[in-house]
């Protein structure tokens, strides 16, 4: 039954909104790790379809391949095959300057995304220099303004910032190239729920001023119903079910995991899950 | 009450550092019944500190120091070490956060298990190994045989955390200390490792202390509920009435969870208040 549910719900969106402009589309995607005998398929015929604007949600459980899904499109694993287009055209394999100037990543932990020798003006600039932008100074402080930084920050190390401050930093570092889509691997999961709710209001914030596109991969289903219009839950490897938010809000997923999953963010029910 | 298992009263951590000393945990009184108490707070709250000082595991540098700490009308800080070694795994166990930091990497886990169960229990090889396999049996690992021989790095996280909570059940021990024992899971395998872990506490009238970040979680999960901020105890309640809370700590971090039924536009970032730091702790002794 899941399987002939998830053929449909994948379908659905993409005849549904083929009027609108697809700022990311991306085709039977598969993506393999190993070589021989053991390789092993990670992701498998994904397709997805992410707005010019909007907002898209991939969830699932590790192993799910829901982070992998982002890398391949970032371009940071190679052994991909499949279609990933950006504003209708094609990647290839190799991803060129004007590629990294469209798309920019944010990963989970912050503890480990920032270089711990580098200064946040030196993390902030070096994606600048590589491009050839000019004004470094001023678009540093102006990036650091914008994440709610402002520029006394400019030349701290990590280990002087707290968690929040830091995954600040990583956001500004995805910003300086101007970029038109954000991809978020987890981008909360590492902080409190206090420090949690100022980066998702950072996230809805910027969104609203630099016109981007998210794609946000997380294991929370009340992050994604925060954040998301449109959410992808993947298992397996492979995408069971996409749904809209409203059909997540009311609890009408189609198929049982995601019941399952969404019945587990809810808290514990001794009943439900006592049974099992 | 004869019904207090655990009664602490007065507890401070502290931690000397070049800066000066730090207070983990600043003078919290709590007690636990046969019940499952939630002590919840943020990274940094102090919470972790207070369950492993119960076991009187805190690591010099740092310091502890309380009034008492009555466990079944004893005074726990009045035992030597020797005596403290028969009360940690055998009356008093603990649960913490990642079993793969926690189980022994070279042992089997049948061995591990049995270790726990003979140091505290007089029993022949057989009969621990049989309880072994048993124990497993009720943390609902399908094929117990299979799981005592083999080697922690061959069980996924979910099993790794049932040999866990099998290794700290063995013993029967009266109280139950979960330090995040599922913040390490995947939500769905969560909820089945806090399902079995509820059934094995209610049935054997063990108390548990649930200690976790998730507010959510544990509102759901224990009876009683005490909420941590900078060392102290800001706020206890019945978990069933949480919602209800009135210290705008609890309350900023409720609104701080986005939530699938009720969307909202911004979230409530928690406004901090140096005078909370200030605060007498709450006293959280039933």
């Amino acid at each position: 039954m899941p399987g002939s549910d998830s053929a449909v719900m994948e379908r659905k969106p993409m005849v549904a909104e083929a009027t609108k402009e697809a700022r990311l589309e991306i085709k039977d995607l598969n993506v393999y790790f190993g070589e021989g005998a053991d390789r092993l398929q990670a992701v498998r015929n994904v397709s997805l379809k992410v707005q010019q604007g909007g907002s898209f949600g991939i969830v699932g459980e590790s192993g799910s391949g829901k982070s992998t899904v982002l890398r391949a499109v970032c371009g940071l694993v190679e052994s991909w095959d499949g279609e990933i287009d950006i504003d209708g055209a094609p990647v290839s394999h190799r991803r060129d300057k004007a590629f990294a100037r469209k798309i920019q990543m944010v990963f989970q932990d912050p503890y480990a995304s920032l270089h711990p020798r580098h200064t946040v003006d030196r993390v902030l600039s070096e994606p600048l220099k590589l491009h050839g932008f000019d004004n470094v100074d001023a678009r540093v402080l102006r990036v650091l303004d914008d994440v709610g930084l402002g520029a006394d920050f400019r030349f701290r190390y990590p280990h002087q910032l707290s968690g929040g401050q830091r995954q600040r930093v990583a956001v500004a570092r995805a910003l300086m190239l101007e970029p038109e889509i954000l991809l978020l691997d987890e981008p909360t999961s590492a902080l409190d729920v206090s420090v949690q709710a100022e980066i998702l209001n950072l996230f809805s914030d910027l969104r609203k001023e630099h016109n981007l596109t998210y794609v946000m991969v997380t294991h929370d289903l009340a992050v994604v119903a925060h954040m998301c219009d449109e959410i992808a839950v993947m298992q397996h490897g492979e995408v069971v079910e996409v749904m809209d938010v409203e059909a997540m809000r009311q609890s009408k997923p189609e198929t049982a995991y995601t019941q399952e999953l969404l019945k587990a963010s809810l808290g514990y029910d001794a009943e439900f899950f006592g049974a099992a | 009450m004869s019904d207090t298992l655990l009664s602490v009263e007065d507890l401070w951590v502290r931690f000397p550092t070049r800066a000066g000393t730090v207070d983990a945990v600043r003078g919290i009184s709590f007690s636990v019944g046969r019940e499952r108490v939630g002590i919840v707070g943020e990274s940094g709250s102090g919470k972790s500190m207070t369950g492993r000082s119960i076991l009187r595991l805190i690591r010099p540098p740092g310091q502890m120091e309380a009034k008492s700490i009555a466990f079944n009308g004893k005074n726990l800080l009045d035992y030597s070490e020797r005596q403290m070694r028969k009360i940690r795994g055998h009356e008093i166990s603990m649960v913490m956060q990642d079993p793969k930091f926690s189980l022994n990497p070279v042992h089997t886990v049948g061995k591990q298990i049995c270790e726990a169960l003979r140091l505290h229990t007089k029993v022949s090889r057989r009969a621990a190994r049989l309880g072994a396999l048993e124990m497993l049996e009720a943390v609902q690992i399908r094929n117990p045989e299979r799981v005592f021989n083999s080697y922690p790095h061959e069980l996924s996280g979910g099993m790794g955390q049932r040999v866990m909570i099998a290794m700290m059940l063995i013993t029967d021990p009266k109280l139950l200390i979960a330090d995040e024992p599922t913040s390490a899971l995947d939500v769905t395998v969560q909820m089945k490792v806090l399902a079995i872990m509820d059934k094995l506490v209610q049935e054997r009238g063990m108390g548990l202390i649930f200690i976790s970040h998730d507010l959510n979680l544990v509102s759901s999960f224990c009876d009683r509920i005490i909420i941590m901020y900078a060392g102290r105890i800001v706020e206890t309640c019945k978990a069933s009435e949480l919602h209800n809370a009135v210290h705008p700590y609890t309350r900023g971090l409720l609104n701080a969870l986005p939530r699938i039924e009720e969307p909202k536009e911004r979230l409530e970032a928690l406004q901090r208040q140096d005078s909370w730091k200030q605060e007498v702790s709450v006293d959280a002794r039933v």
